[in-house]
């Protein structure tokens, strides 16, 4: 027997893009992830043909993920089909053999930026997050060696201070995305910039969440039926955005997060960020038999 | 005409301060920098209520003392106790990470000479006080504002100025900021470390003064640091004289400086008078 007999054949591209040892690399990195929540794992960033920041993080977890069978799911600011978000979708899908969709219930892996789609997700199904910056205390705390030592000894104290003088110089929390949030009772995460509104859909949710930022080189995890709390003073209530009363222009529907469109007269129109959502309420209101499955928020409250 | 010496008096009883249990014992305490020795066999005292003043020139391991106080250090050997209601922590040096910060973060307060040790800069005033109330739990905004409103006013900070950053503080606001932070969460030992030095004369004093008037009214029991002896005589009970990295002399403050026993501590006195 020749060593040659012994070796795969050569090939042009590996299965899924990433080669064996990125993908097994990054397995082991997701499993750690996983066993830890929320704590912040280094990994060697691949290059993918696109740049670092434009969502290399959350393709590279989609990349490992994925099979023939998945049937990817891939949304910006809750669009299906921004030009990033269907560039993204049709490449997974091209070195991988998966099929392509736009309905969060049919999806297996709904990879996300900005946001968590608002039909409540499954246990079968997985949601990869593309984050910028995965660390919490870079704002209070340049130095990233320092910043470890901090969450080694839960040293959460200056993300609380920074709400502190939110509540002080503003008389309300300004933090609007990426709000700090506490998994499972003890590591703080900033869990990517998805607004407030849908912090409390990664509470004690049923599908698995990675978080992954390529640039930055760490990814971390929020595991079904773990809990997120986001860090909240006991006397000032954690407070979503005031989206509850504000409805879509185009399918009519209300209680959902919304895209504010400004015009030309000063005022603004909404529609409904979670645009898959908006379409599928749309088609139903025309007599087609679409399927709306369940969402976190009934009618703007938090239901789940 | 012959002398009765069963006449003689009986030795003095030490003072009324001293007779109590012992806050904080450190026993043998050395420390090594390579081959510089900074600390050598140490042994400190201090007394619930009281004012300890350590002296002694530059490089003598007065501040190294302090810092392995505040346990943001381990010495090569050595024996650590603090007397804290309801606890047995053993050697404190023994003690994990997390165990000292949290321990450090009750019931010792610090201030240190440099407020940019002791500061967040770009945080404000109050927001460094509160700090230290977070770390301890506290996490009612209410709470926090008052308590860190209590402290200032405790260190007499001007409260208009509470959400001001230290940075735009002056050098003597910028120690009441500490001061404020260090006594907030009421600890059971303060560590001063040469608050005054780079005040002016004027500043220094409202500083002491603030000091002492805190010390009245709470029963604080305080470590000050300082190589100015006109600050030890103003603020301490008892004085430690420090020189190479050895206690040399201590005693009552009146009678370290009136009556100097070590050849150093009879210099020192004398360069100051």
């Amino acid at each position: 027997m020749t060593l040659a007999a012994l070796t795969k054949p050569w090939a042009a591209t590996s299965y899924g893009f990433l080669d064996a040892s990125a993908k097994r690399e990054l397995r082991r990195k997701m499993l750690k992830a996983i066993a830890v929540p929320g704590c912040q794992m280094p990994y060697a960033s691949r290059e993918v043909p696109m740049a670092r920041g434009w969502g290399t993080g959350g393709l590279q977890v989609t990349l490992t993920l994925v099979n023939p069978q998945s049937t990817i799911k891939v949304i910006d600011q809750g669009a299906d089909d921004g030009v990033n978000a269907a560039s993204i979708r049709r490449f997974i899908s091209r070195v991988s053999g998966a099929a392509e969709t736009w309905d969060t219930l049919d999806a297996s892996i709904v990879q996300s930026r900005h946001r968590v789609p608002e039909e409540t997700m499954r246990e079968d199904q997985i949601l990869v997050l593309q984050v910028p910056n995965p660390e919490p205390l870079r704002g209070v705390e340049p130095n990233m060696s320092i910043a470890r030592q901090m969450h080694a000894d839960a040293d959460y104290g200056r993300l609380w201070l920074t709400l502190y003088e939110q509540l002080v110089r503003k008389g309300r929390i300004m933090q609007g995305a990426a709000y700090p949030s506490l998994v499972n009772g003890r590591h703080v995460m900033t869990p990517s910039p998805i607004p407030r509104w849908d912090v409390p859909k990664l509470n004690m949710a049923r599908h698995l969440t990675f978080l992954s930022a390529g640039r930055e080189k760490r990814l971390h995890a929020v595991p079904p039926f773990t809990r997120v709390e986001p860090l909240v003073f006991s006397d000032r209530p954690y407070r979503v955005e005031d989206h509850a009363d504000l409805v879509c222009r185009r399918s009519g529907i209300a209680g959902y997060f919304m895209n504010e469109i400004p015009q030309d007269s000063g005022g603004s129109v909404f529609e409904v960020s979670d645009s898959n959502l908006g379409i599928k309420a749309i088609r139903r209101a025309e007599g087609e038999a679409v399927e709306i499955g369940a969402t976190w928020y009934e009618n703007g409250e938090y239901s789940a | 005409m012959s002398i009765d010496m069963t006449m003689a008096p009986a030795p003095l009883l030490p003072p009324q301060l001293m007779q109590t249990e012992a806050l904080l014992s450190m026993r043998g305490v050395t420390r090594h920098y390579g081959e510089v020795r900074a600390l050598r066999n140490v042994d400190v005292t201090v007394y619930p209520g009281e004012v300890l003043g350590i002296v002694g020139e530059s490089g003598s391991g007065k501040s190294t003392l302090l810092r392995m106080m505040n346990l943001e250090d381990t010495p090569d050997r050595g024996d650590y106790r603090l007397r804290l209601r309801g606890r047995d922590d053993g050697n404190l040096f023994d003690l994990g990470r997390y165990e000292r910060r949290m321990l450090c973060a009750h019931h010792i307060g610090i201030v240190y000479q440099n407020p940019h040790l002791g500061l967040l800069m770009r945080h404000s005033s109050s927001g460094n006080v509160a700090e230290r109330l977070l770390i301890a739990g506290e996490r009612s905004f209410e709470v926090l504002r008052s308590k860190a409103r209590d402290a200032l006013d405790a260190s007499e900070f001007p409260l208009s100025r509470m959400d001001a950053r230290p940075a735009e503080l002056s050098g003597g606001m910028q120690q009441r900021v500490q001061l404020a932070k260090a006594i907030a969460l009421e600890p059971a030992l303060l560590l001063l470390d040469e608050p005054t030095t780079g005040l002016d004369v004027s500043v220094q004093a409202l500083v002491l003064d603030t000091l002492k008037r805190l010390q009245r009214d709470r029963n604080i029991t305080m470590v000050l640091v300082s190589h100015d002896l006109g600050v030890i005589r103003t603020m301490a009970d008892r004085v430690l004289v420090m020189r190479h990295g050895e206690v040399v002399e201590q005693g009552l403050a009146d009678q370290v400086f009136q009556d100097p026993q070590h050849p150093y501590t009879q210099q020192l006195v004398h360069a100051k008078l």
